[in-house]
């Protein structure tokens, strides 16, 4: 397979056992570069815990999963960072006492090789606070950039969550329920800063609000008990029976 | 961002300048004395907290540094015919090489788990002090001869060795404070709040804690050295447990979120104990009366309790905002 075809993320027989409990169970799945994924299923279907899996915050049991043709499994969470996979968090995962602008200069720190430097002031880094400053305002929150997160509504979490993996520039992003609990409008404003999201990124993202998660996605994959069920586009899965059993329960 | 910095180098010069005028408003040698003491034991606190107030891991077997490098010194001294500079260095680097392995031992877990670990590690190296007697001489430690002479001069007096240990102390704190606004300084807090969020932003984390842990190390050797030259006699006692407790205490009352907490608090514990144990019998009662208020009334510790009431103050007279005192901000230069 040439680098130019191979799947920006490509799961194959991933498997994750707790004790006697199967949370995902022989996943593959393959996301071409550019895609548009979404990863449906009902609670308890191991959507969270294939992000887990793919970015190495769980230790799969066996499979693979490729980044670009590379082999992550075995790699620790930063090394995976450093290959281009970024992701956000259901749960916000932020510095609460902290600025936003720190937020996302913690961000691009991660992936700076000056974050070892014990002694020059990072407050003299500008072309770190200008990049903070600018994914800050990808997200509408430019204005807020010096308030902490403990000053900052829910929504805007939410958008500084997406503002911390964006920063990074990553290639392939997860995005685990970027909508979970935001107002309608909000929710109307985050699938814009998502549809503005440029093609070079690769975006897998689990997510329950379907009129905005099936206008978004092009392939659609459905979990159930951590096995996939259905797999194809919008309206193969729609139609498929097999969707409305896991959904309705007929 | 120029102000701030002329603010920065503005208080960092009346530090100074007070540091060096301290003897001879003190007067007489045992308050100088007395002054070096506290200076010792701030330094074993600011090193602490390199790992209680930035990494979020809190140690109770800090001692073992300072006790490792005044022994190693005295010893190499005493027994194996050093020079006082070779001995020091060679201190130093032991001190430091053993914080590297214990560290490696203890970041096996955070938490309570690596409290528990750098406790035994502690122990284990009292117990090595206590009962390797041939070594360490056990109960009776090692002597000194004579304090070393720097770079010419005579530590021998009081105020020579204040001026010594102020020195230390001024280098030490110079390069904590440039640490906690560095680059690395802001990953190493990053870790103390979301470990796994970092390792997901790129971040080593295991490394920036190991890292924390072996500057902690270091810079405790750095205190055991002056210790050591201060008494002129290393004893178990040194790096014993009630010796961690009080370091990890001094951090804890002063107030682990900033560089001048721990200073403070090992000014407050060193005096008490020193100071008001000669007038007062029961100063160990009064030390537990200090901390319970001090948990009550500011569970931050002294320093960010002070800072905020200081804050609280001047917004109940806004009319006075703009003659600020410049202390109120001394209590945030560890947050960048």
């Amino acid at each position: 397979m040439s680098a130019a075809a191979a799947p920006a993320l490509a799961v194959e027989g991933l498997a994750k056992r707790f004790g006697g409990l199967t949370v995902t169970r022989d996943v593959s799945l393959a996301v071409m570069p550019g895609e548009r994924r979404l990863i449906i299923g009902p609670n308890g279907a191991g959507k969270t815990t294939l992000f887990n899996l793919i970015t190495g915050e769980i230790a799969a049991d066996a499979g693979s999963v490729r980044l670009f043709g590379q082999e992550l499994l075995g790699l620790p969470t930063r090394r995976r960072a450093h290959l281009g996979l970024a992701r956000t968090y259901q749960i916000l995962t932020l510095f609460p006492r902290e600025t936003l602008l720190h937020n996302v200069v913690l961000a691009l720190l991660g992936l700076a090789p000056f974050r070892w430097d014990p002694w020059s002031a990072l407050a003299c880094r500008r072309a770190l606070r200008e990049e903070a400053l600018e994914a800050l305002a990808r997200v509408g929150l430019a204005g807020a950039a010096e308030r902490t997160v403990a000053e900052t509504s829910y929504g805007e979490r939410r958008r500084l969550e997406l503002a911390m993996a964006l920063a990074q520039r990553p290639r392939v992003l997860l995005l685990d329920e970027p909508l979970a609990g935001l107002s309608q409008p909000e929710r109307h404003a985050i699938r814009e800063l998502l549809e503005a999201i440029p093609r070079d990124v690769t975006i897998v993202m689990i997510e329950h609000d379907m009129d905005v998660a099936l206008a978004f996605a092009e392939r659609i994959t459905v979990l159930h008990f951590g096995e996939v069920i259905v797999e194809g586009t919008r309206a193969e899965v729609v139609a498929d029976p097999r969707t409305r059993e896991v959904y309705l329960g007929e | 961002m120029r102000r701030e910095a002329a603010g920065a180098a503005v208080r960092g010069g009346l530090a100074l300048l007070g540091l060096a005028l301290l003897p001879w408003v003190l007067g007489g040698d045992f308050y100088v004395n007395l002054a070096s003491q506290v200076l010792i034991y701030a330094l074993l606190a600011l090193s602490l907290n390199l790992l209680i107030g930035a990494a979020g891991l809190t140690s109770l077997g800090h001692a073992a540094y300072l006790g490792i490098a005044a022994y190693a010194a005295a010893w190499l001294t005493g027994n194996a015919g050093f020079g006082a500079l070779p001995a020091a260095l060679a201190a130093l680097a032991i001190g430091t090489a053993s914080a590297a392995v214990f560290g490696v031992l203890a970041l096996r877990a955070s938490g309570l788990g690596f409290l528990m670990i750098t406790l035994a590690l502690g122990q284990i190296v009292w117990g090595v002090a206590y009962r390797w007697v041939s070594l360490t001489g056990g109960d009776n430690g090692i002597r000194l001869a004579d304090r070393p002479a720097v770079l010419g001069f005579d530590l021998g007096t009081p105020v020579a060795f204040y001026y010594f240990a102020a020195a230390v102390f001024a280098l030490a704190f110079l390069f904590l404070r440039r640490l906690a606004l560095s680059p690395l300084g802001a990953c190493l807090r990053g870790t103390k709040e979301q470990p796994r969020r970092m390792a997901m932003l790129g971040h080593h984390v295991w490394m920036l804690r190991w890292i924390a842990f072996v500057l902690a190390g270091f810079w405790g050797s750095v205190a055991g050295l002056l210790y050591l030259y201060y008494h002129k006699f290393v004893s178990p006692q040194a790096l014993s447990l009630q010796q961690s407790a009080e370091a990890l205490l001094m951090v804890l009352l002063g107030g682990s979120s900033t560089l001048a907490g721990p200073v403070v608090g090992a000014a407050v514990i060193t005096l008490v104990k020193n100071l008001v144990s000669s007038y007062v019998d029961r100063w160990l009662t009064l030390l537990g009366v200090i901390f319970v208020a001090v948990v009550v009334f500011m569970p931050q510790g002294i320093v960010p309790g002070l800072a905020g009431l200081l804050r609280r103050l001047r917004a109940l007279r806004p009319e006075r905002a703009g003659a600020a005192p410049p202390r109120a901000a001394a209590g945030h230069e560890a947050a960048p």
